[in-house]
């Protein structure tokens, strides 16, 4: 009988446990997707910059965008041909 | 006694749990009549607002880059607003201020959700700006929602439309590399299953029913510097002369890799409206004679004979020669001449003279070796193969006129190809788009008549040569003119094509330049005066931008001392 009782406590307690376990493991899982979905977010926010800068990078590095503000605003131009030295390898 | 005590006790134990699982199935009848009756309300409302759905994960369509690195083609994300018609149409005072943000008729909305009132889903308007995205957001109305897609953008726009093409609304590739490269750049938008609630917030994640796969990036061979050089001198080209239309293709003699390919007209990739005449990529899909940019291949062809050599006499007197009836001219009575002379001034009746020595088979071999009526393989959409016909079903004057270029027809990729292979020793290699195909080359003429061709083709920018305007500065070039006459349903019309076709630098060549200019209209036509100019300057770029070492400085030249080469003078 004095067995019968252990064996009863200990499917019981083990009964209350593995429910109290269900419940935290339900509640981490949602806290988890929570989690997973504003990381997600930040994420898709993050390649969403990535990818705007990319453009605006590509614009300003437009080869007539630089062009022209070489000529027009520091005066810049090809050198004549007198002004180039050509340097050969040894 | 024992033996009496467990007899007796399972009978008392069995009315005891007979009545625990009376008591029990009373409570949960008691507990249904209270759900179904009492409590019904509510917690059909509970159903109604929580949903088991599966909803597609968007995911990015790949980046296409040129070789170094520079974005061609992004997709960045944008809102765009659906609504569920039965819950707007609820409350129908929303719809004006929600007409009003994205600038679009009340009245018409509604009548479109009125509509489709059966449906629970409905395109408002899709890819927002931003700004306007935060507009409808901050409404907060019932039934509307804001759904994140993508939105390509190009940010060379006009510059590399051609090449790379445009997706649809539903960013499947249309156009270009956009179209023969979808699958690739596509990937697989994921689903999952989630729990939503009547305001349309996921309440949970049930599970991911498939993970998003993002679209793989395309690394193109272009070299946007020298797309963009080459695309701002051809416009200027075209609008300076009238034409038509026009073409640059810039190829890497040691790979077979496109490094420019343009055209005119063109059109802006990232706004709807186009024009199907902009659309075509010319380079690849238009075919036309190429006049005397043909001329280095019937040399080579001869010149593989054994019976011709680049000092081999030819008498191009009087200017003219007489082929079954059919009389061919040069601009100008050249006299004796010899084979080298010919490419220099371009003769039709030495090139008539050289082609009639020749085995029709032979010479179509020739041709067909360098890639002439066969498509070049790129795998771009609508290529064009071109047209040489086979020479069981020549006659003698159209294989006369096969030599200087009539008669076949050709795309301006496929002269970019050959000539790469005059260039390289006779080694050609298919022309390719995308960075990292393998171009094993294929050895289609002997090394040394490929030399010989490419020093006559040096003599064309020469002193007394056709193709003095596509000098490059402090480098040899290597070139052919062409101007050929477009054939017409009435004949060779008086409208032209001016063509230039080289490379450079001589000494050990680097880049092919093919330059085509279509039906220009301001009365110059010739190939060296319209066309050479646009060479040398795309050249002259490409030398520099591709830290190609000067063959042919005149200047200053020092060596270099100090492995060390900073600080100035």
């Amino acid at each position: 009988m004095n067995a019968r009782l252990i064996i009863l406590l200990i499917t019981l307690t083990a009964v209350v446990g593995s429910t109290l376990g269900v419940v935290y493991a339900r509640h981490e899982s949602r806290r988890a997707a929570v989690q997973l979905g504003l990381l997600e977010d930040q994420r898709d926010e993050i390649i969403a910059e990535w990818s705007r800068l990319q453009l605006e990078q590509a614009w300003l590095a437009d080869a007539g965008n630089i062009e022209s503000k070489a000529r027009d605003q520091l005066g810049m131009e090809l050198p004549e041909k007198s002004l180039i030295l050509v340097v050969e390898k040894p | 006694m024992s033996k009496v005590e467990t007899h007796v006790a399972p009978v008392s134990r069995l009315y005891g749990f007979l009545a625990m699982f009376l008591l029990c199935s009373v409570a949960l009848v008691a507990r249904a009549v209270n759900l179904q009756i009492v409590d019904t309300d509510f917690l059909q409302d509970q159903g109604e607002a929580r949903y088991l759905r599966e909803v597609v994960v968007p995911t990015r369509r790949g980046n296409i880059l040129d070789r170094n690195g520079e974005p061609l083609a992004v997709s960045t994300p944008v809102d765009s607003v659906w609504v569920n018609p039965k819950m707007l149409l609820q409350s129908p005072e929303d719809i004006a201020p929600l007409a009003q943000v994205l600038g679009v008729d009340a009245d018409e909305i509604e009548r479109r959700l009125t509509q489709r009132s059966a449906r629970e889903f409905v395109w408002l308007r899709r890819r927002l700006h931003p700004d306007v995205a935060a507009q409808v957001k901050s409404l907060k109305l019932h039934g509307v929602f804001l759904q994140k897609e993508y939105r390509r953008f190009y940010p060379a726009g006009e510059v590399t439309s051609h090449v790379i093409g445009f997706t649809n609304i539903d960013d499947v590739g249309q156009e270009g590399l956009e179209l023969a490269y979808n699958a690739w750049l596509q990937g697989k938008p994921g689903l999952k299953r989630i729990i939503r609630d009547r305001l349309g917030r996921t309440v949970e994640n049930v599970e991911m029913v498939r993970e998003a796969e993002p679209g793989h990036d395309l690394s193109l061979t272009i070299d946007r510097r020298l797309q963009y050089l080459a695309y701002r001198e051809l416009k200027r080209t075209v609008l300076k002369h009238g034409a038509r239309s026009g073409s640059v293709v810039l190829l890497d003699v040691k790979t077979g890799e496109v490094l420019a390919m343009v055209n005119q007209p063109s059109y802006n990739p990232n706004h709807a409206s186009m024009d199907s005449e902009g659309l075509r990529n010319r380079a690849i899909t238009d075919v036309f004679e190429p006049g005397s940019v043909m001329k280095p291949f019937v040399v080579a062809s001869a010149l593989e004979t054994g019976r011709w050599t680049p000092t081999t006499p030819i008498d191009s007197s009087p200017g003219y020669i007489n082929v079954s009836g059919h009389t061919i001219k040069d601009t100008h009575n050249y006299g004796p001449i010899d084979v080298t002379r010919l490419i220099t001034k371009s003769s039709n009746v030495a090139a008539t003279k050289i082609a009639l020595d020749l085995e029709p088979e032979h010479m179509w071999d020739t041709y067909d070796r360098f890639g002439f009526g066969d498509v070049t393989g790129t795998g771009f959409p609508g290529e064009s193969a071109g047209v040489l016909r086979n020479y069981r079903r020549w006659r003698r004057v159209e294989q006369a006129t096969l030599s200087y270029g009539y008669g076949i027809s050709v795309t301006a990729l496929q002269l970019a190809e050959a000539f790469a292979a005059l260039a390289d020793e006779g080694r050609l290699r298919r022309p390719s788009l995308i960075m990292g195909a393998t171009n094993p080359p294929a050895s289609i003429l002997d090394p040394e008549i490929a030399r010989q061709v490419a020093a006559m083709l040096e003599t064309v920018t020469g002193p007394e040569g056709t193709g003095k305007n596509a000098r490059v500065a402090n480098y040899r070039v290597s070139g052919k003119t062409g101007t050929s006459r477009k054939a017409s349903a009435s004949g060779y019309a008086s409208r032209y094509i001016a063509s230039f076709a080289g490379f450079a630098p001589s000494s050990d060549p680097r880049v092919v330049g093919i330059v085509i200019i279509n039906d220009p209209s301001g009365g110059q036509y010739y190939g060296g005066v319209v066309a050479g100019p646009l060479f040398s300057q795309v050249m002259t770029g490409a030398m520099r931008l591709l830290n190609i070492p000067p063959d042919n400085f005149e200047g200053m030249v020092a060596q270099s001392t100090e492995p060390d080469l900073g600080g100035g003078d």
